[in-house]
């Protein structure tokens, strides 16, 4: 019998049909008893000071328990670390109520309680603000001569600085047969999660909370609230079942929680906090960025001077940075290589990680430079690709640990039927639209973190598993029960993985695609300490049924341990549980990854997106007829969970190339197309034929499991494709995004 | 709270005497729009006159002279598939069909559709200036992000749009707006229905105050052989049109008899050019014959940035709208370019 009975296999997701029934609850769908109702007031200036705030006509609606601001809050600490994070930039973090200042458009400056949602919102229109309006800089194409150095810290270590330049730069794009240099743009994107961010604070007395939050790390909100409120660690409970989409947006704890907590403590209440969509565009986001790029190569396809610089917006108080300009010489062996990243420090909230950040917007510059660069040299862009393919990292002159980069170039192409492209300079025609075809490289660096699970097994036959991680809507939860089944032979159903909760063992927040690996190596570990405590007892059993069997003996199998060589000599685990008093069998264990040895390595997953575009010829209106993304990301844990992690992140890809962008107006100094009617994602007539191949690829340096991750890998390799299709049909090369209706007449 | 009085109309009469008893008083029919203002705190109504019990606004019925006659509480779905819309006025059919969503369709009614508001972003805003929702305060469009906003007939106080795309077709097929207020009944042309900003850009039809709008009658001429509508946003549906035509053709022996041509999108009411559709009668309906209609149309048109493209977007729409209106079997769902 296989011993991965579950892993690899393609199983529904676990909590489906409680999501598809309403059942699974929410943050902000917990309804405790005696519970208020806070609504958030936010600035409406970006910058300057709150001289006075008018209460008297919000205090009068019937129903208002209270008004908490800068000048009515709750101590808060006057140190920033305090109010750090697990995922803060360097920098000073922001300080909801701290005080009069305003640095921000929608900055949350109030906090209305009352007994009812209504009139809470209510009362909160009712708060005249007077402000002192200062002037301020939100343009980041205006204030590019401010650009900076970011500054480093802890989030460096995850997402390092472009490493120093290599060979000469400038000589060698002088001397290249063939150039390109280019200049892009794309502005600020919003995670826009479809749950709004809430929190709803159970006040359980003596110090102790119990909180509702939408986040993607319960460990870290809990250790934002007993920082910030004094609290004992162990009294503040961090519950988060079920994420409505995180994309990145949850990875640090957002105001609401601050504010839902301080309300709770002062008025020794159960209290809950919910945003609108409006407020949704009020904290991090992806930054805007601004790239230029110069490639050179020679005649024959092999590229020898790569120089890519990014400048991006940051808040005026932290440092956000993101890995946009590494990956070129990753992906491509060049010898003369100058990058470099810099930030414009303005007057917006600090970014943020947003799904597959720096990549997407560093391969959007690198993979379209690229293809500009083989269509000047007569090569496929493909074959271009190939030529100057990486079977080793130059940029940090280390081995990869594992790349199927190639297979996913063959096996993408010839899904997609890659021969039949047309070069740029012939026309594709069918009716009046122009058809073009395109495809781009995607690379997302595998991230290792410790991660710790405990595992029980109980009287009854069951298997329970437990980690703190939140499941943001990926398949976490099926997934981990997967990989706890199969450590212990037992069937998805007998398995209960137990998560979202502060309560389990130690869990970074969840991003950056290593969950799967960095918790699922945890219940492994955990698993096999379980298995071991099981066989020992097992071995001392009454009649010692397993014989002089050792542990390399047996395997676990159906809920009992059995002899290898013969499997009719089987003890069951529950007989097991019954010999130990019926007393249930525990285990925890940290998983720690082997720097020493990862460091050895550069390790990433790769994938290659084929795409196809048609192009209304005279009215320049795209549609993405059909797409193929081939991904190499070790091993698969669950075909098809991953296959809808695939499948939006190419949705996403489609949404960055040709939809979505928070418009910013640089007079008013805001935000002003925040809603879902006016920030545009694709809709489903927007989405054709999309196809996804996973290739085989081993890896056992990595972890235990041989899994990369695939949260991001899916978005990255889209949005150039489809750029590089858009200009396959007709030539011309857009350079500011998302492309919009208009850009190709 | 945000307490307001509401009540329930059972007539005509009751309706309009109900809505002047207050100053803030308003009709509501599907809501989908006067409900999202109120939440975005531009709208206060003191008095609700709920407009779905008034059966008699209810139906759709032909009329002597050939006509038809849209009651102002039918839904925009019950009227895009009514059988006498789809069979005499299919332009007016794939022209609802082409805006918002199933779900709101089915909610909003043909008289709201009328009276919806723009979609400027900065009009939805209560922090920002805007001369339509504050006069005076000043027009941030102007100077920011104006991709959505005007190329024709607006004026230095407002370039906002008419996002509505049903009354686009209601242009080109000519229909009257009848209306029952204080002073008694009247029709308007549907022309004169909407207005262009001028000094007084708060205001956005001729309708005036406590008028009720009863129904929307068309004319006989329906273009049924020969109509096309063109709607080009920045995704497939669920967005307002940056420009969209509405064409109709009569068409005997290879030339034009009678021509109509609408543009959406474009300015503060459904843009409408009469010596552009004179230009086409007597000729072949050719891209060259569309495209002089289309500089008629166009003449005066004025970009502020953003939308500069629109200028140019317009016209080759117009074109192709006019050679998709030959032969309306090829046109694609959702009103997208085809042919
Ligand atoms: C997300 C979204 C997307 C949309 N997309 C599109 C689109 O693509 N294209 C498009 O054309 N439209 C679109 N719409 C707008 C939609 O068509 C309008 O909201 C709808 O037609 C309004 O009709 P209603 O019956 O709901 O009006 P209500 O919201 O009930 O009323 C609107 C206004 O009309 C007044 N009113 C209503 N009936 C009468 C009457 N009989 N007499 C006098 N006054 C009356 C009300 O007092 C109010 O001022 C969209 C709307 C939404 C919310």
């Amino acid at each position: 019998m296989n011993e991965h009975e579950q892993i690899g296999q393609p199983r529904r997701r676990i909590e489906g049909a409680r999501k598809v029934t309403g059942q699974a609850k929410y943050a902000a769908e917990y309804n405790v008893p005696d519970l208020l109702y806070g609504y958030i007031v936010n600035s409406t200036i970006t910058r300057g000071r709150i001289t006075a705030i008018d209460e008297a006509a919000a205090r009068s609606v019937a129903g208002v328990v209270e008004i908490f601001h800068h000048e009515r809050r709750s101590k808060l600490p006057g140190f920033d670390v305090i109010y750090s994070d697990m995922d803060a930039p360097p920098g000073s973090p922001f300080r909801p109520l701290y005080d009069a200042n305003i640095r921000f458009n929608g900055q949350p400056i109030a906090l209305v309680v009352a007994e009812t949602f209504e009139a809470a919102r209510y009362a909160a229109s009712l708060l005249n603000i007077h402000y002192e309006e200062e002037s301020f800089d939100v343009d980041l194409l205006t204030n590019l001569a401010r650009a900076r150095k970011p500054s480093k810290g802890l989030a460096t270590l995850i997402k390092p600085l472009p490493p120093g330049p290599r060979g000469d730069f400038e000589t060698a794009y002088a001397q290249a047969d063939a150039r390109f240099e280019g200049h892009f743009h794309h502005g600020s994107q919003h995670h826009n999660p479809l749950e709004l961010f809430a929190t709803t604070t159970v006040y359980e007395g003596d110090g102790k909370l119990t909180i509702y939050d939408k986040t993607q790390g319960t460990t870290n909100s809990q250790l934002y609230v007993s920082n910030l409120f004094g609290l004992s660690f162990r009294d503040v409970r961090v519950i988060a079942p079920f994420v409505g989409g995180g994309f990145g947006s949850g990875l640090r704890p957002q105001y609401q929680l601050v504010l839902c907590v301080m309300a709770a403590l002062q008025l020794r209440r159960n209290v809950r906090v919910v945003m609108d969509r409006a407020q949704m565009f009020t904290f991090g986001h992806r930054p805007e960025t601004i790239q230029h790029t110069r490639f050179g190569a020679t005649a024959d396809g092999k590229l020898t001077a790569i120089n890519h610089v990014a400048l991006a917006e940051t808040s005026r108080f932290e440092d956000y940075n993101e890995v946009v300009v590494n990956h070129a010489n990753m992906l491509y062996p060049a010898d003369n290589v100058a990058l470099d990243y810099k930030l414009v420090p303005l007057d917006r909230f600090t970014p943020l990680d947003m799904r597959a950040p720096g990549g997407s917007t560093g391969m959007l510059a690198i993979e379209t430079t690229m293809d500009q660069l083989a269509d000047q040299l007569g090569i496929d862009p493909l074959e271009f690709r190939l030529r100057n393919y990486a079977e080793r990292d130059v940029s940090a002159d280390k081995p990869y640990s594992s790349k199927e980069l190639r297979e996913c170039y063959r096996q993408g192409a010839e899904r997609f039927g890659w021969s039949e492209r047309k070069p740029t300079a012939e026309v594709n025609r069918r009716g009046n639209r122009l058809v073009g075809h395109g495809m781009s490289s995607g690379i997302w660096d595998v991230i290792a973190l410790p991660g710790k699970a405990s595992a029980e097994f109980t009287a009854d036959g069951k298997l329970i598993v437990s980690s703190a991680v939140t499941d943001n809507g990926q398949g976490t939860y099926t997934v981990m029960t997967q990989i706890a089944a199969d450590e212990l032979g037992l069937p998805l159903e007998a398995v209960s993985f137990q998560y979202g909760d502060s309560r389990h063992p130690l869990s970074p927040i969840q991003g950056g695609s290593y969950t799967t690996a960095v918790i699922g190596s945890a219940i492994k570990a955990a698993c096999r300490a379980l298995r071991s405590k099981l066989f020992k007892l097992a071995q001392i059993m009454d009649g010692f049924p397993l014989g002089d069997a050792l542990p390399e003996d047996v395997r676990f199998v159906d809920g009992a341990i059995v002899l290898k060589k013969d499997p009719f000599i089987r003890v069951s685990l529950t007989d097991v549980i019954a010999f130990n008093h019926g007393k249930s069998v525990t285990a925890s264990k940290s998983n720690i990854p082997n720097i020493f040895r990862l460091k050895q390595y550069t390790r990433a997953a790769h994938a290659a997106s084929f795409v196809e575009v048609e192009v209304d010829e005279q009215l320049g209106i795209i549609n993405v007829t059909r797409a193929v993304t081939a991904v190499a990301a070790g091993a698969i844990m669950n075909p098809h969970t991953a296959r809808s992690q695939i499948l939006g992140g190419m949705v996403w890809g489609i949404s960055m190339a040709l939809h979505e962008e928070t418009l910013l107006d640089v007079n008013l100094g805001k935000y002003i197309n925040t809603d879902l009617g006016e920030y545009h994602l694709p809709v489903h007539a927007d989405i054709h034929d999309l196809d996804v191949i996973f290739v085989e690829e081993h890896d056992d340096v990595i972890n235990e499991l041989g899994a990369k991750g695939i949260g991001e890998i899916g978005v990255i390799s889209m949005a150039p494709a489809i750029v590089n299709a858009v200009y396959n049909a007709t030539g011309k090369l857009v350079q500011v995004f998302p492309i919009k209706v208009g850009d190709l007449l | 709270m945000n307490n307001f009085n509401y009540t329930k109309a059972e007539s005509i009469d009751q309706a309009v005497s109900a809505v002047a008893t207050q100053s803030e008083g308003q009709f509501i029919a599907g809501g989908t729009n006067l409900i999202d203002l109120w939440k975005y705190d531009l709208t206060h109504p003191e008095m609700l006159v709920d407009l779905n019990g008034l059966s008699e606004l209810k139906a759709i019925s032909e009329l002597p002279d050939g006509g038809l006659r849209l009651g102002a509480l039918v839904s925009n779905n019950a009227t895009a598939y009514h059988p006498l819309v789809q069979e005499r006025y299919p332009l007016l059919s794939r022209t609802i069909l082409a805006g918002a969503t199933a779900q709101i369709r089915n909610s909003a009614t043909n008289g709201g559709n009328l009276l919806q508001r723009t979609r400027c972003y900065y009009f939805y805003d209560a922090a920002s200036p805007c001369n339509k929702r504050n006069p005076g305060s000043g027009c941030p469009a102007i100077t920011g992000h104006n991709r959505l906003h005007a190329i024709l007939g607006e004026s230095e106080h407002c370039i906002a749009v008419y996002p509505s795309d049903m009354s686009v077709a209601l242009a080109a097929l000519e229909a009257t707006v009848r209306v029952t207020g204080p002073e008694g009944a009247r029709e308007i042309p549907i022309a004169d229905f909407h207005r262009l900003p001028g000094a007084e850009p708060a205001r956005d039809n001729t309708l005036g105050a406590g008028e009720l709008i009863t129904s929307i009658d068309l004319p006989s001429t329906g273009f049924a052989d020969h109509h096309s509508y063109l709607k080009l946003r920045d995704r497939n549906s669920y967005a307002f049109a940056l420009v969209s035509v509405a064409t109709g053709l009569e068409i005997e022996g290879g030339r034009i008899r009678n021509a109509r041509i609408a543009l959406g999108g474009v300015a503060h009411k459904p843009w409408r050019v009469p010596a552009a559709e004179a230009i086409l009668v007597d000729k072949a309906p050719t891209p060259e014959a569309f495209a002089e209609a289309a500089d008629l149309l166009l003449a005066g048109a004025t970009g502020y940035g953003h939308n500069d493209f629109k200028i140019e977007l317009a016209r080759r729409a117009i074109i192709r709208n006019g050679m998709m209106a030959l032969d309306p079997s090829t046109q694609r769902p959702g009103a997208q370019p085809s042919l």
